[in-house]
């Protein structure tokens, strides 16, 4: 039998995932002008994770209002029609080469084979496991991560548990002690390893403080009991050193275990390109352009780092775009690139490496977080030849992403940069 | 009547079914859980060990020598991935250097072909990532490794093609014996009468020994558990790498798996409880010191499940097989630990042997076919060969579990096969769908609604492994309306 062999789709620019990035993305190269933009997403409707993001907080810096996670997609959505954007669905990417070749799957054309002139990475994140953070214990039903638990019951319309412990202060798992909160469920609490919450503070304030909710922190779940289901869980407050102390485990009656213990990037397909990796944001090492080390191949989104606030994503998006655009107006003319380093009271800093004169823009976002809450900090942008910018920050954690804006004038001719942030002693006082 | 009922559904049971339905012959298999592979032979080490551990003249060595050529055969009539990737015993100091002598000689005392001590050089060639304080080490060319619980289920489905009738979710109440012979097995559904009762209930065997009258021993559940990790870093090691072992067990390994991960374990403890597979603490932090003397760089933050097995370990200090001398017909194959996986082929033709030489007639059947239909496994095939498989069924065009690239078509195949999927563990055990890095966060809902709709069956009745692991509790609005606690202050 003679097989069919379709032929190789020449692209100009395909976006990989539909979420927020890659919605972003292709609404603003679209205005760019770029004409053949094609967005690939594996699921049946464009929207990513914002579909089961039912509650409000979307949207505040982009649009200046409040609007649901699918209120959010869909003004993207919409202009990516009106603006004739290809978006393919219920098609998932299995391979990515260094040379933009790109096979995709589905069931009305079988197997796709793309050669696209620019790519833009936009697969988002997924959930940590159990099995990263090695809670001991049985394995039975009743054991979920909170962004599971949540499309279960936004999408799918079911509840996972009656009573319910949830591991980790992640927004997604403060989120979902409201949800299952309102619909009926008895949240017994929520137990943060660290010294201070993962999440949001508006989080903490309206999903576990408005509700009663206990925040535990530094605690944690250290034994998982029940054959079939979850019949409870033990908990125990931990040292400096994040060990549990045995002496303070309690046995906490629970039907289901929500585990919200962080995000990671999803770079399978990064790798597959050979694209490098940073080791400490989880996603590709980017330019100023947020093009990755492969050139032509772009990133944005939680695909490149964790984000907190989808507003950030769409930034970050509309500047992949403008580095793709620019990538296929210039032909992928070589640059040279300046590091960008986190110094002190930073753990990353992005981009990790910018060309000035090829900015996109007169001026250049980076994103960067701390390493530990501080109430008053100062951040010092320093070159080689010394201190470019310094601000002062308030309320700073780890869990609430800062971003700053360089002019180019700011840097031009520098060698390096680095980001640093000095905790202020002088106390504050608490409340905005 | 039928003539033989075998009792348990893990490997050792399903290899004595398979080698049953080569004959015309009535034969059921009970399994007590929703699935089979659902004890031990689910949450071992994998491995098809070469034999040169166990005592001289024991069944465990015989059988173990006489098991591990028999792979290569089966494996490739059921479809079964195997690899015989050899096997390494490392010496760390000079003590170790000796025994890895006495293990040699064992070795070929057992029958162990190839066995042979190489030196540091040729070690750190084999295994790059080996800890440099290792001085020698004993390899094994024939230890392979297989899917345990992927070839438990091939060879039940295989032999339920052939006619073997294999009824899940059937404990064993009561065994009835009438003038010294076996006469019936009472399950919660009914009462099977047959001539013969074949014993393979893994931990359980004791208990159903007792329950027919038939020999006393006892079966001690010892505790095994393991950390498997992304198969990213599968490559970390090339052979079973073993330390060398002490008196009690083969110490804890670093091994790759069939699927193209690497896992770590198992370590050694006495349980009380036969149902006893909950991970702990202590181990974890014990299997983590011991595997890193092996190999020093692991990538712990890349573990993405941890799991126990427990091991059967009868009282005996060697397998418990042969023919009951109290009660007629009934057969033990009890006791049945490590090198149980790579004895198990070895331990079926036994076991047949025995039944013949019990009475029991075996004619060959015309139409036997040892051969599982060829399953379809999306990421294996080439570009071709998934093209033309979604152009003939578009489902397999679905991809379901991102992480190891599990399609639709696959699940529902599982589902529809003999001895099909009922539960979420049950389809990825035969699919992958949720064994990969996310652990089913991504597709545990999608698997959820396929089951629902190919089973006929709401999703809430909708189970991770059997009744009472239902995995959702309601549908929303619901708690609401009986009394939930609701509402902001």
């Amino acid at each position: 039998m003679r097989l069919v062999v379709l032929p190789v789709q020449n692209r100009e620019l395909v976006i990989i995932g539909g979420g927020p990035a890659g919605l972003s993305a292709a609404v603003e190269a679209r205005r760019l002008g770029i004409k053949d933009v094609l967005v690939i997403d594996r699921e049946s409707e464009p929207g990513g994770i914002l579909k089961q993001c039912i509650h409000t907080g979307f949207g505040l810096h982009v649009f200046k209002e409040e609007l649901t996670g699918p209120e959010y997609a869909e003004r993207f959505i919409e202009q990516a029609e009106n603006l004739g954007v290809e978006i393919m669905l219920n098609t998932m990417v299995i391979e990515l080469t260094a040379d933009r070749r790109i096979v995709a799957v589905n069931s009305r054309e079988g197997l796709i084979e793309i050669q696209a002139k620019a790519v833009i990475l936009a697969m988002g994140c997924r959930e940590r496991t159990r099995g990263a953070i090695n809670i001991p214990g049985f394995r039975p039903a009743g054991i979920f991560t909170a962004g599971t638990a949540q499309r279960f019951v936004n999408i799918e319309g079911y509840m996972p548990g009656r009573e319910i412990v949830i591991l980790g202060s992640g927004d997604i798992g403060l989120i979902m002690a409201r949800r299952l909160t309102l619909e009926g469920a008895k949240v017994r609490c929520v137990v943060e390893i660290m010294p201070y919450s993962n999440g949001l503070t508006r989080n903490i304030v309206q999903c576990l403080e408005d509700y009663g909710i206990p925040l535990l922190l530094k605690h944690t779940v250290v034994n998982i009991h029940g054959r079939k289901r979850v019949e409870g869980v033990t908990i125990a407050e931990v040292d400096d050193d994040m060990k549990p102390i045995m002496e303070t485990a309690k046995f906490v009656p629970c039907d289901t275990l929500l585990l919200s213990v962080g995000l990671i990037p999803e770079n399978e397909l990064s790798r597959l390109a050979d694209i490098e990796i940073d080791e400490v944001t989880g996603g590709p090492v980017v330019n100023q352009r947020m093009e990755t080390s492969v050139p032509g191949i772009f990133a944005c989104g939680n695909v490149l780092h964790v984000h907190d606030l989808v507003d950030y994503v769409t930034q970050e998006a509309v500047s992949a775009a403008r580095g793709a655009a620019s990538y296929l107006a210039d032909g992928g003319k070589k640059y040279k690139h300046i590091p960008v380093s986190p110094g002190n009271g930073l753990r990353y800093v992005l981009p990790q490496r910018i060309n000035v004169d090829a900015m996109p823009e007169e001026r250049q976002n980076f994103f960067m977080r701390s390493v530990r809450p501080m109430a008053k900090a100062r951040l010092f942008v320093e070159s080689e030849r010394g201190v470019i910018k310094s601000s002062v920050l308030r309320y700073v954690k780890p869990s609430e992403m800062i971003s700053i804006q360089l002019d180019r004038d700011e840097m031009r001719g520098i060698k390096m940069l680095n980001f640093s942030l000095r905790e202020e002693g002088d106390s504050v006082e608490r409340g905005e | 009547m039928v003539d033989v009922v075998i009792i348990g559904g893990g490997v050792v049971g399903c290899m004595i079914a398979r080698e049953l339905s080569r004959y015309q012959l009535k034969t059921v298999l009970l399994e007590k859980e929703d699935d089979v592979a659902s004890g031990t032979s689910k949450a071992n080490s994998a491995i098809i060990h070469a034999g040169y551990d166990a005592k001289p003249g024991t069944l465990k060595a015989k059988l173990n020598v006489r098991g591990n050529p028999l792979f290569d055969k089966i494996c490739s009539e059921l479809d079964v991935p195997f690899k015989r990737i050899g096997s390494l015993v490392v010496a760390l100091n000079e003590e170790e250097v000796k025994v890895l002598e006495e293990l040699l000689q064992r070795g070929k005392t057992n029958g162990v072909p190839g066995l042979e001590i190489i030196n540091r050089e040729k070690l750190m060639e084999m295994e790059p990532n080996i800890s440099r304080e290792a001085r020698a080490a004993l390899y094994a060319p024939t230890a392979g490794i297989v899917c345990p619980y992927e070839l438990t289920i091939a060879l039940a489905e295989n032999a339920s093609r052939n006619g073997v009738e294999i009824k899940l979710n059937s404990p064993v109440l009561s065994i009835g014996v009438e003038n010294g012979e076996v006469l019936a097995v009472r399950t919660p559904g009914e009462t099977i009468y047959t001539r013969y009762v074949v014993n393979a209930a893994g931990l359980f065997a004791d208990e159903i020994s007792r329950m027919a009258g038939a020999e006393d021993y006892r079966i001690t559940p010892r505790k095994g558990e393991y950390l498997i990790f992304d198969r990213r870093f599968g490559g970390i090691v090339n052979t079973a790498i073993f330390p060398t072992p002490t008196k009690i067990s083969k110490g804890i390994l670093v091994c790759p798996t069939v699927d193209g991960n690497f896992f770590i374990g198992p370590n050694s403890n006495d349980v009380r409880e036969k149902d006893d597979v909950a991970v702990t603490q202590q181990g974890i932090e014990e299997i983590i010191k011991s595997a890193r003397k092996l190999v020093p760089e692991l990538p712990l933050k890349h573990v993405i499940a941890s799991f126990a097995g427990l091991r059967a370990v009868s009282n005996t200090d060697d397998f418990v097989i042969g023919a009951s001398k109290k009660v007629k017909g009934f057969i033990n194959v009890g006791g049945i630990q490590s090198p149980g996986l790579s004895s198990a082929p070895a331990i079926a033709e036994m076991v047949v042997g025995i039944l013949k030489e019990e009475g029991l007639e075996l004619k060959e059947k015309s139409d036997y076919n040892p051969e599982r239909p060829q399953i379809f496994k999306f990421r294996r095939l080439s570009c071709q060969e998934k093209r033309e498989l979604i152009r003939r069924n578009p489902a397999y065009g679905r991809v379901i579990c991102r992480c190891e690239t599990v399609t639709e078509g696959e699940i529902i195949d599982a589902i529809r096969r003999p001895v099909g999927a009922r539960s979420l563990d049950a389809v990825k055990r035969r699919t992958r769908a949720g064994m990969g890095r996310c652990q089913g966060g991504f597709c545990s809902p999608r698997v959820v609604e396929i089951l629902a709709r190919e089973l006929g069956i709401d999703p809430l009745e909708v189970t991770k492994c059997g009744s009472g692991s239902e995995i959702l509790r309601g549908r929303t609005k619901e708690f609401i309306e009986t009394g939930g606690v609701t509402g902001a202050k």
